[in-house]
């Protein structure tokens, strides 16, 4: 349909924006192999030392398991949370219903400073000391937006007689859900929770105001660029999380459909 | 199917009542938001620590296994940290701060249980002292601390009325960072940082305790405004001082927050000379970047650090075995050294000589006294002055000030 | 009639399709059981929280003793008109605007190309490629373009070869543009493709039915029904700059370059001025309620 112009000019932007989103990314890998803690360009000795210095650092470590135990139980949460107030909203009407479609995005809509500083004050009023279940209240708080956010566009576009249909067929209400519900907005829940997910791995700063003296990937990013002294670790770090997030992600898609019912469906 | 509208009317209203005053009643309760502890005012004026009643550990015991630190880059190096881990089965994890403020906001609430040390200042001491965030410490637990210097034992950085509430660590001048390059020669005073031949290229620390440093340059180069203490300001000298930095804000490339940030913009070539901590000079020389370090005519401000212990330490033996060992002489000419700073344990000097030839000399570890009055240290800026005025500018006006100062 | 036990066993209800019947006839108790833990959840630990914050902002901290005064006040609201905390909060703002119009118009086409013309392939090897920087810290994301952008860095050095001078951008506000457009352009890309993705072949067939060509079809029909996809994704993009203190503290730290976000982040901790931080930290939450009430009304909320 579109004309040949149109399509190249296309081609030549969809190029222009990705080579915008690597180049840093290109930059990032390229730093991992240089030799001197002081980045800057251009690379005088390359060497691989630091893939080996961050393979042997416990600190790596414990920080990536925690920052994925974190993204795992915030995701989760998320989905259960996010999912009832998808259906919550979505089928029944009562008082509030508009103000809570709006207070439900607010955790993401505003800024993080003030998600961080209110929960931090919540926690010391009410004598919760920071740690690990307080990072996952404060990631799940604005992962559950995100799922919420798929779920309720996904339920909107199927149609509500489909769970009618199959309580007429004799089914209770559970096996409606595993049946009927479930496979309607798995791929949402798929798509959402792998959104969710990132949010929170890649999350430093609610994380700052609610995390104690524990370390998650990105506060252990933050001090080892404060200290100056790891830049190159930091590279290699970010670099294998990302070698390694390839696969789900690209997964994730193929599953998704690319996001989204196909056109073709959608008539 | 059919859809009912809930809850109407009267159960609607108490439901939105509710929801709005429970948050609202508790906030009006005493202990809500970040007020941890209330420093009393007492009947001749003087303020007194809200746990200054707390009677610290009398031994010892068994180590936690974990020790949290918060502390300033380059205070926990694996050097140190490592010996100390297998000596006493204490895992460090060091949390880093860049200032004063972030350590302040990290131990709020007496360090949430979570922290068990911060190296902090003379400028957080006080804050975190009256704030009611750390606790006293017992000295007789920590053996090196009799090596120490005498004016460093109790100093009223750390000690308000008798009762110590850390150990002091080490102590060293804000110096001027500059290139060997565009600086064959140290240069033999701060203006250079404040002068037009360098517009662009100068860098200076994102840090409203900076005003103390423009107040330390005009008690030289303009005595009639009779500036005796950089810290505390009457309204016209802080006026002054505030001035002083705005007219060198055009000259300024970047106000750096992280030692990082600093160790960058001279990597890059962006600035020849700053105010600076000598950590960056030992990174960037490391790194084979041409700089120096010096302090000038006019004299440095400075830090002197200490290590307090947080009211809720969760692991006070291991914090115990831990000032036990930063304190003692071969962990503190090891630190010395690394850092660039002058260690306060009498004792280092001949250890710091054998690690780096000349150290003891050039880090000013053997003749303290005159050198250590040389300095002016971070002290928060309050509204009470030594003087037993009232009217010096408190540090809330430092930071709007700040604010003015850096656009 | 007698019935079997098989017979009777497919007649009587067991114990799920009980409390399943159950729920069913009490519509308003399967509301309250699916909505109570998140409203609990948002109720107790979310709204409660910014109430506090919003509260204290009415307090002020006591310059002798440190402590917070808890008497009503408005002299933190009064102070967010000193300069130069007007100045910041308009260069916030401002550059929130450029950085949303910006990615809006990096993001469209991009968004068409991946909903209208790629193949199924190319959909999907697109979809991950504007993912997989999400999974790259951040914070690394940042320092790399100080990298770039540094004097003598990356850029310096392609624009010497190109004979274009030395920008040495780095520090300044349109290095944070640059670096805010590069952070938020993919939350941009992904509601703008599912609002493309969303409009059905018909349309765009019928459009060409009733004699439209391709501008006109885009003008009129595309751009439209693209619009709660920009208007979703400028929620994010708005928000995220009002707040971010991170990369004007890493990549903004010339003069004249703060933000809401770290004065904000200045104010609490040897400031020790928590009173004063709230009362600035209602302006992004104002700003960004009425940004939303004005999304709400452009259908932004059915195309996220």
């Amino acid at each position: 349909m579109e004309g040949r112009t149109t399509r190249v000019v296309l081609v030549a932007w969809v190029i222009g924006v990705l080579l915008f989103l690597f180049m840093p990314i290109a930059t990032i890998v390229l730093f991992a192999f240089d030799r001197s803690t002081v980045q800057s360009w251009p690379i005088q000795n390359y060497t691989t030392h630091w893939f080996s210095v961050a393979w042997d650092d416990p600190a790596v470590r414990s920080a990536l398991w925690l920052s994925v135990k974190a993204g795992a139980a915030a995701t989760f949460l998320a989905l259960v949370l996010g999912s009832l107030a998808a259906f919550g909203v979505h089928r029944y009407r009562f008082f509030g219903r508009e103000a809570i479609s709006l207070f439900i995005v607010l955790p993401i809509a505003l800024p993080g400073i003030i998600t961080g500083l209110a929960l931090r004050s919540f926690f010391t009023f009410a004598g919760i000391n920071l740690s690990l279940m307080t990072i996952v209240i404060g990631h799940t708080t604005f992962c559950i937006v995100v799922i919420y956010n798929n779920v309720i566009a996904r339920i909107r576009r199927t149609s509500g007689s489909l769970g009618e249909a199959s309580m007429d067929l004799g089914a209770n209400g559970l096996q409606t859900f595993r049946y009927v519900t479930l496979p309607t907005i798995a791929t949402a829940l798929v798509s959402g929770g792998l959104l969710a997910f990132a949010l929170s791995f890649d999350e430093v700063i609610v994380t700052t105001f609610t995390a104690g003296a524990q370390t998650t990937l990105p506060i252990w990013i933050f001090g080892a660029i404060r200290l100056g002294q790891q830049l190159p670790e930091v590279n290699v770090v970010v670099t294998a999380v990302l070698a390694l997030t390839v696969i789900p992600v690209a997964l994730a898609a193929k599953l998704t459909g690319g996001g989204g019912m196909t056109r073709s469906s959608v008539r | 199917m059919k859809n009912r509208t809930f809850f109407r009317g009267r159960a609607k209203r108490a439901v939105v009542a509710i929801a709005i005053a429970l948050p609202l009643l508790g906030a009006f309760d005493s202990g809500a938001v970040a007020a941890s502890g209330a420093t009393v005012r007492t009947a001749d004026g003087a303020l007194t620590p809200p746990t200054q009643g707390m009677t610290p550990q009398q031994s010892v015991g068994k180590g936690e296994g974990e020790l949290n630190l918060i502390a300033w880059e380059g205070y926990a190096q694996p050097e140190w940290v490592k010996p100390f881990e297998q000596e006493t089965g204490c895992t460090v994890n060091a949390k880093y701060a860049g200032s004063s403020s972030e350590m302040v906001s990290l131990m709020a609430n007496g360090g949430g249980g979570q922290y068990d040390l911060v190296s902090a200042s003379g400028d957080a001491d006080l804050r975190l002292i009256y704030g009611g965030d750390v606790k006293p410490v017992n000295v007789n637990l920590v053996p090196a601390w009799k090596q120490l210097r005498p004016f460093l034992q109790s100093p009223d950085f750390n000690t308000i009325n008798g009762v110590h509430y850390g150990i002091s660590l080490q102590f060293g001048p804000n110096d001027l960072l500059y290139s060997t390059k565009v600086f064959p020669k140290a240069p033999p005073s701060w203006s250079v940082i404040y002068s037009k031949q360098y517009a662009g290229k100068i860098t200076v620390p994102n840090n409203p305790i900076q005003i103390a440093d423009a107040a330390l340059y005009l008690s030289a180069h303009q005595p009639k405004l009779g500036i005796t203490d950089p810290y505390e300001l009457t309204q016209s000298q802080f006026n002054a001082a505030v001035t002083l930095l705005k007219q060198q804000r055009p000259l300024i490339k970047a106000y750096w927050n992280l030692a990082s940030d600093e160790i960058s913009l001279f990597a890059n070539g962006e600035v020849v000379a700053g105010a600076s901590w000598p950590y960056q000079t030992g990174q960037l020389q490391a790194a084979k970047v041409k700089v120096a370090d010096t302090i000038p005519s006019e004299g440095a401000t400075g830090w002197a650090d200490s290590w307090l212990l947080a009211a809720k330490a969760p692991h006070p033996n291991c914090a115990y075995k831990w000032l036990a060992y930063i304190s003692t002489a071969k962990v503190q000419a090891e630190q010395a050294v690394n850092y660039g700073e002058t260690p306060d344990n009498s004792l280092a000097c001949p250890l710091m000589n054998q690690l780096q030839k000349g150290s003891c000399d050039s880090l000013h570890a053997n003749e303290p006294d005159a050198y250590f009055k040389s300095i002016k240290f971070w002290k928060t800026p309050l509204a009470q002055c030594d003087n037993g005025q009232d009217n010096c500018v408190p540090f809330q006006q430092w930071a709007t000030a700040w604010t003015q100062v850096t656009g | 009639m007698v019935m079997t036990k098989e017979a009777r066993r497919g007649r009587e209800p067991t114990g799920v399709a009980r409390v399943s019947a159950a729920l069913w006839r009490r519509a308003w108790l399967r509301a309250a059981l699916t909505l109570s833990p998140p409203l609990a959840w948002f109720l107790i630990i979310y709204l409660a929280s910014l109430v506090v914050m919003l509260v204290t902002a009415f307090w002020t901290v006591n310059s002798f003793t440190n402590n917070l005064q808890h008497q009503f006040s408005l002299t933190n609201f009064g102070a967010l008109f000193d300069a130069p905390i007007p100045a910041i909060i308009g260069r916030t703002v401002l550059l929130a605007a450029l950085v949303t119009v910006t990615d809006a118009v990096l993001a469209l086409p991009f968004a068409y190309f991946m909903a209208r013309v790629a193949s199924r392939r190319v959909r999907h090897a697109l979809f991950v490629a504007v993912l997989l920087p999400l999974w790259a810290s951040y914070l690394a994301r940042v320092y790399a373009w100080i990298v770039i952008l540094t004097k003598d860095g990356t850029l310096d050095w392609a624009t010497q070869r190109l004979g274009l001078g030395s920008p040495n951008i780095a520090y300044t506000n349109l290095a944070m543009g640059i670096v805010f457009c590069y952070i938020w352009l993919p939350f941009m890309i992904l509601p703008v493709y599912a609002a493309l993705e969303r409009i059905p072949d018909s349309f765009i067939e019928a459009s060409a039915d009733l004699g439209a060509r391709n501008a006109r079809t885009l003008r009129s029909v595309v751009l439209p029904l693209a619009l709660p996809g920009v208007v979703a994704g400028s929620i994010f993009t708005f928000s995220l700059t009002l707040g971010d203190y991170i990369t004007p503290l890493l990549i903004g730290s010339g003069s004249g370059t703060n933000l809401i976000g770290n004065v904000i982040y200045d104010n609490i901790g040897l400031a020790n001025d928590l009173p004063f931080a709230a009362a600035l930290a209602m302006v992004p939450i104002a700003i960004m309620i009425a940004y939303l009430l004005g999304a709400r009304a452009l259908g932004a909320f059915e195309a996220m």
